[in-house]
């Protein structure tokens, strides 16, 4: 053998036993779960933000004082153990848990647990003008100031170490929904006093120290989010040690990592890509039901669309068969009311709606609208969970349209431009939707078809219906069930009649994890949980 | 040769003022206000802009303004970014050694497979092996560095399941920053995983590696490849040829060590070409270098992390070609006769 020979099968040799060389070391791996997030939160504190991005993380951090379940309505004792509410609803009492502790970290050692101080600091800093913190990074409680929060709370008090009242300005039976969302998680106040003395106000935020079962220990802006076992958490420390969010904007790039086990799990798998993950072994695909729903809006302020009539034969024109196939691919449910059928609320008695072309075109016979009349649909331009394709969904709008002899024209613009035209009124008809920020049903009546929801812009149909406000504001104001479920199905049935809004499909949210990892709970909101999640060597 | 280094000096302190006097200029060509561009604080209070402008002598003219430039990014200040919030010179120092070390990996596989690749193309000149390896030095040369990784990654990830797609090191391995440089760090961390960390980081290495070391690979086997076919035809090896030298011994005392010179003045010149792939290489593998951080920093327009990446960058480049050049012509006794002639 030549030297030049020996050389390359010596090369030859190292290059191949360093393959196995490089097989997986996976014991310390396995104390950690790695969950391929969309992009960086803009906070850590979920109270200054509304997004999902925010609380996915905010969920590992904080605690509220209950949690709500999302099919049942029922409240579960979290921080609070147990609470009363008086006979005229508006003063709430809550005994708060013993022996919660915060995190500890490098920069805060908290002396204290968890008791009434800190609930008083959270939400005073909402409503209180003269807290140390209420103009800190920003200022602005998009949530809270969405549901008109510092008009119904009066004011925080604390009672004992570990009792708070809560006193109501009038009654909000959607009250326990609200601080039950991820938006209400509990600061801490002593951290807060701390940060007062050394004049770092924003750190409050951007440094987070909850109550939950994992501490930040470090953000690369765009790059990832790591957190570490809170030991002391009070349900007991999580079964990981390690969580890391591995920040990664670009959809194929995060089922890329998935596939080579760089991921444990994913956010949001796109739908057209859920037929190859569905072909792996390795990966397993979780349905979910959430509360959101996508609708077709009519500007009710604008001839013919004032007229229920027309709105019903428009109604009866969308096929949602067929968006269901080639918009959701299937992955998604026939929406008969804007309320999702998995909140209590909704009225199972509603009908199906239809798709009859023929009883559309003798509506609007009657409703004196004629072959050749234009409209608008315009279609919101990015991807959202409610609707992964407003576009094409408009396009099969369309296609049904012009064989009833009407010529829609599709409007599409970028996103805030959008968004600004859509406030003023300017459309038509709209192709939109709402996500469910917590499981009271009011959330998908007053924000979207309200009065108040209508000065606002908000209110996409531009519908105030007084009877339809009374109603509403009734179901908030009473406080038994029985009676607030008679008027959610009273209200659902007014709407199936006068068509303010056609409902369009409810979409599933899909979690895809690989098999090895178990444990790990998503929430119809869009929070997710990794306090229960394990994984085992595959 | 004092002379010829003093001159080269000259020249390097000239390009990089043009250098800093065109980072310095963009504070000014970027769209918003000099002062948000040069600090990279986007919401200045009001109260504090007057003393701020002061500090970067804003007010005052031109000339002095570019001192005041040169002094803060000579003490490491490059302002904070617009997207992150923090300093720009401290997130360059956690990216750039990245890049480096990745770049360094590539050019020495380039130089090992590209150096005994052009040998036996050389020695066995015009055979078959000869004819493939050209072959193939042909394709690699001309394949695009995109397409080539996708390839790769289809193959060895997707399908074998072998190597990650993305980053450096699993991110359930935290390894302290140290040097920047990922292997140092792992040897210098007294972390449990360490061997752990260590098999992880080099199955990460692997792809981009060997997607970066492609071009390079070519040029050296090409440069390699001719210029011991010149050597191989000087009279002085026909003579070592006569007095019977072993083929392997006439390659190695005579072919080879002559034959490297004009290949280490390549390594000059294809570095900066190495560090524009580097970029691409990271991007589509997610590395956390350079360059990856500046095509986000492009695409989120955070001018301060623009402004002082590029110059960082193009500092850096400059550096080393200039660095390069004095020492082939150190070691080149030819070069050197050319310079004495020409003077």
């Amino acid at each position: 053998m030549s030297r030049t020979q020996w050389l390359f099968w010596a090369s030859l040799w190292f290059s191949l036993t360093g393959c196995s060389f490089l097989s997986k070391d996976e014991t310390h791996a396995q104390q950690g779960i790695i969950y391929c997030s969309e992009g960086s939160p803009e906070s850590f504190n979920p109270q200054l933000a509304t997004s999902g991005t925010v609380t996915a993380v905010s969920h590992q951090i904080y605690n509220r004082l209950l949690e709500q379940d999302p099919v049942t309505g029922v409240f579960i004792p979290s921080l609070a153990t147990s609470w009363t509410v008086n006979d005229a609803s508006t003063k709430y009492r809550f005994k708060l848990r013993h022996n919660v502790s915060f995190h500890q970290t490098d920069f805060f050692q908290p002396t204290r647990d968890f008791n009434a101080d800190d609930v008083v600091f959270t939400f005073k800093r909402i409503i209180d003008i003269y807290h140390p913190y209420r103009f800190v990074n920003g200022g602005i409680y998009p949530y809270f100031q969405s549901i008109g929060f510092t008009h119904v709370v009066k004011s925080v008090q604390k009672v004992a170490d570990d009792e708070v009242e809560f006193l109501l300005h009038t009654p909000d039976s959607s009250f326990l929904s609200t601080l039950s969302t991820d938006f209400a998680a509990i600061l801490s106040e002593e951290y807060g006093a701390q940060l007062e003395l050394v004049g770092k106000h924003e750190s409050i935020d951007n440094q987070p120290i909850g109550t939950g079962p994992f501490q930040l220990t470090e953000f690369q802006y765009d790059s990832l989010i790591r957190f570490q076992a809170h030991k002391k958490y009070w349900q007991g420390p999580p079964s990981i040690d390690h969580l890391v969010f591995d920040i990664t904007s670009h959809n194929a790039s995060r089922l890329g990592k998935l596939i080579t086990g760089e991921c444990d799990l994913i956010a949001f798998p796109s739908a057209a890509e859920l037929e190859l993950i569905n072909d792996r072994p390795e990966i397993r695909l979780e349905k979910n039901t959430t509360l959101n729903v996508s609708y077709w809006a009519f500007n009710t302020k604008k001839p013919p669309f004032d007229n229920p009539k027309v709105r019903q034969a428009l109604a009866l024109a969308v096929n949602r068969d067929s968006i269901l196939q080639s918009v959701y691919f299937g992955h998604a449910t026939l929406a008969k009311s804007i309320l999702p059928p998995v909140s209590w609320a909704f009225d199972q008695s509603l009908k199906k709606p239809e798709f009859n072309l023929e009883k559309a075109a003798q509506l609007l016979k009657e409703s004196d609208v004629h072959e050749g009349f234009e409209m608008d649909i315009w279609a919101i331009p990015v991807s959202r969970p409610y609707n992964p394709n407003a576009t094409k969904m408009a396009e099969l709008l369309q296609a049904d349209l012009a064989q009833l002899g009407i010529k829609a024209n599709i409007i599409s613009m970028e996103w805030a431009t959008f968004r600004k035209h859509l406030n003023a009124g300017e459309h038509d008809s709209v192709l939109i939707g709402w996500s469910a920020d917590n499981a009271d049903p009011d959330n998908f009546f007053r924000p979207l078809l309200s009065c108040t929801a209508s000065y606002s812009g908000q209110n996409r149909a531009q519908w105030c219906d007084p009877d339809f406000d009374r109603l509403l504001q009734e179901a908030l104001t009473t406080t038994d069930v029985a009676r607030r479920i008679a008027m959610y199905h009273q209200l659902q049935q007014l709407l199936q009649h006068e068509n303010p809004v056609t409902p369009i499909a409810h979409s599933l949210r899909y979690q895809a994890t690989r098999t090895n990892v178990s444990g790990v709970e998503v929430n119809q909101f869009g929070g997710i949980s990794f306090y229960r999640a394990k994984k085992v060597a595959l | 040769m004092s002379i010829y280094i003093i001159r080269r000096l000259f020249l390097l302190v000239f390009v990089l003022t043009l250098l800093s006097i065109f980072s310095f200029s963009l504070g000014y060509l970027f769209p918003g206000d000099p002062l948000t561009n040069f600090t990279g604080q986007q919401d200045i209070p009001y109260y504090s802009v007057p003393e701020l402008r002061q500090a970067y002598y804003l007010d005052s003219n031109i000339a002095t303004q570019y001192i005041a430039y040169l002094t803060r990014i000579l003490q490491g200040d490059f302002g904070i970014s617009f997207s992150s919030g923090a300093s720009v010179f401290e997130e360059i120092k956690r990216v750039f050694p990245a890049t480096i070390e990745l770049a360094c990996y590539a050019l020495l596989v380039s130089l090992f497979v590209g150096i005994i690749l052009g040998s036996i193309a050389a020695m066995k000149n015009n055979s078959p092996i000869a004819k493939l390896i050209n072959y193939i030095a042909l394709v690699g040369q001309s394949l695009p560095i995109f397409w080539w990784a996708l390839i790769l990654i289809m193959f060895f990830s997707f399908q074998l399941g072998l190597f990650p797609i993305s980053g450096r090191l699993s991110l359930l391995y935290p390894i302290q920053h140290q040097t920047g440089f990922l292997f140092v760090d792992i040897y210098l961390s007294d972390a449990s995983y360490r061997t752990a960390a260590l098999k992880d980081a080099l199955r990460h290495i692997i792809l981009p590696t060997a997607v970066l070391s492609m071009y390079p690979t070519t040029v050296m086997l090409r440069f390699t490849r001719e210029s011991l076919l010149n050597v191989l035809d000087t009279p002085y090896i026909k003579t070592a040829k006569a007095k019977g030298m072993s083929q392997t011994q006439l390659m190695f005392r005579h072919g080879l060590r002559n034959s490297l010179l004009p290949v280490i003045k390549q390594i000059g010149l294809q570095f900066s070409t190495l560090l524009t792939m580097a970029m691409l290489t990271e991007f589509i593998f997610s590395w956390p270098g350079i360059g990856r951080w500046l095509v986000e920093a492009i695409y989120q327009r955070d001018y301060t992390a623009i402004q002082g990446g590029l110059l960082i960058v193009g500092c850096f480049i400059i550096i080393i070609t200039v660095l390069i050049e004095i020492v082939h012509m150190i070691l080149n006794p030819l070069a050197r006769k050319d310079l004495y002639a020409s003077r």
